[in-house]
């Protein structure tokens, strides 16, 4: 383990407020709660920094709860909390079949939604959801809140516009009334890293949202405005082989996820009863 | 910086100052003389290390000990009773879940979760609930005939595990 021989040091905030003071008066410090990918960086040695504050004793901010149509989920849910969420099944359910695609049940366990966002992975399972509802990322400080759209939350490969002394708190997801889709392509069905995956949703017009296809997760606007102004099938599928930019890395080819991403589009707008 | 912990592990208390980087997988094996939960991938893959922290399923090398100050902690140490296997290790005993056992407690874990969720599950629904462990000698056929002997006997499987 290479992380042992280090010091380390473990903030431990009561309150949500004591732990954006934390941030404030003794940052830097990465924040951690289920630990899924971040004890995973620290083994590989990929991670360098010391100082920890550990959140996952905020009950507060495990919540998830109706806002308007829509529904507000806490940065602190966990997978299975979200999977077993009446109000998610009925309001989100992308959501709940991202989340059961995500490792087995004891990841599922300890991992978070807040957690999947800040780890900022283009392969994270939960950020086309994400960007395809429209979802909107609640960052607190201790100078306040503010909230930012997920599709401008990333600015690059593993970079977002959150500022060292902010925390995701929650998500705002506004209602989503069409139809709503979710597929994972990754080596096996168990625990495997997508190659390619994708959320969409035909409210009054087709969004969609791709991962593992770019530096970060993407929304479709080229494609989306072909839809909605009636592409075929096999238009939009040109389409998105041009607007995405996959390459080629361990997990799989761009070649492979160029295919596999108009497959599955192919594959949404059929269900959702195109031609 | 050392942290004061202080939890229950197999139902007694147990209260140790430890390093903020000690893992809970370290802590239960090298603090706690606990061997049997076996450290495997060390990356959250193979599940041989999962316990119960308050009767959920979790992977003890993705988290820390300091982390799992104030709770409830199973291993496989604490499922038999009174010298009696668990149902679920009997299973495994009498359906050859196992040829190098390296994967077995946390297979054994996990199983006992599944089952106290879900009293009778199919074939498929023990393969969903033991996706998170892997194993690479059984094929995972004799493993799933274990959990499907055991849940026969679910009248039997004691409270260690909560849905």
């Amino acid at each position: 383990m290479r992380g042992s021989i280090s010091n380390r040091r473990l903030f431990e905030p009561r309150s949500l407020r004591d732990a954006l003071r934390m941030l404030r008066d003794e940052g830097p410090l990465v924040p951690m709660a289920g630990c899924t990918d971040l004890y995973v960086s620290l083994n590989f040695g990929t991670l360098k920094d010391t100082r920890f504050l550990n959140l996952w004793r905020l009950d507060a901010l495990r919540k998830i709860e109706t806002r308007g149509a829509g529904v507000s989920i806490g940065a602190l849910a966990t997978h299975t909390n979200i999977m077993r969420s009446a109000l998610v099944g009925k309001r989100l359910p992308m959501l709940a079949a991202a989340c059961r695609e995500i490792g087995g049940v004891q990841i599922q366990n300890r991992g978070t939604l807040g957690g999947n966002v800040a780890n900022a992975s283009p392969a994270g399972d939960t950020l086309p959801v994400l960007a395809a509802a429209d979802a909107v990322v609640v960052l607190a400080s201790a100078g306040g809140i503010r909230r930012v759209p997920f599709t401008a939350f990333y600015t690059g490969y593993r970079r977002s516009v959150m500022r060292p002394d902010e925390l995701i708190v929650a998500f705002d997801i506004p209602a989503v009334h069409g139809r709503q889709w979710f597929r994972k392509v990754g080596t096996r069905a168990a625990q495997a890293i997508s190659k390619v995956v994708m959320a969409a949703c035909d409210d009054d017009r087709p969004r969609i949202a791709v991962g593992s296809v770019g530096p970060t997760v993407v929304r479709l606007p080229r494609t989306e405005a072909a839809l909605a102004s009636g592409a075929s099938i096999a238009d939009a599928r040109r389409t998105l082989v041009d607007e995405i930019t996959p390459i080629d890395d361990l997990r799989s080819t761009a070649e492979y996820r160029r295919r596999v991403a108009a497959n599955l589009l192919a594959r949404c707008l059929t269900e959702f009863g195109m031609s | 910086m050392p942290i004061p912990v202080r939890l229950r592990v197999n139902n007694t208390s147990c209260e140790h100052t430890v390093e903020p980087r000690v893992l809970l997988v370290h802590y239960l094996r090298d603090f706690c003389g606990l061997t049997g939960t076996h450290v495997g991938c060390e990356t959250g893959i193979c599940g041989a290390c999962t316990v119960l922290v308050d009767g959920q399923p979790v992977k003890s090398c993705t988290m820390f000990a300091v982390q799992a100050d104030g709770f409830d902690v199973t291993t496989i140490e604490g499922i038999a009773t009174n010298g009696h296997l668990h149902p679920v290790q009997q299973g495994f005993w009498d359906c050859h879940g196992l040829q190098c056992g390296f994967c077995t407690p946390g297979m054994i874990m996990a199983s006992v979760h599944l089952l106290a969720q879900n009293a009778s599950p199919s074939r498929e629904q023990i393969a969903e609930g033991l996706r998170g462990n892997l194993c690479r000698c059984t094929g995972y056929s004799h493993i799933f005939d274990a959990v499907n002997q055991a849940a026969g006997q679910s009248a039997r499987i004691t409270g260690v595990a909560r849905g």
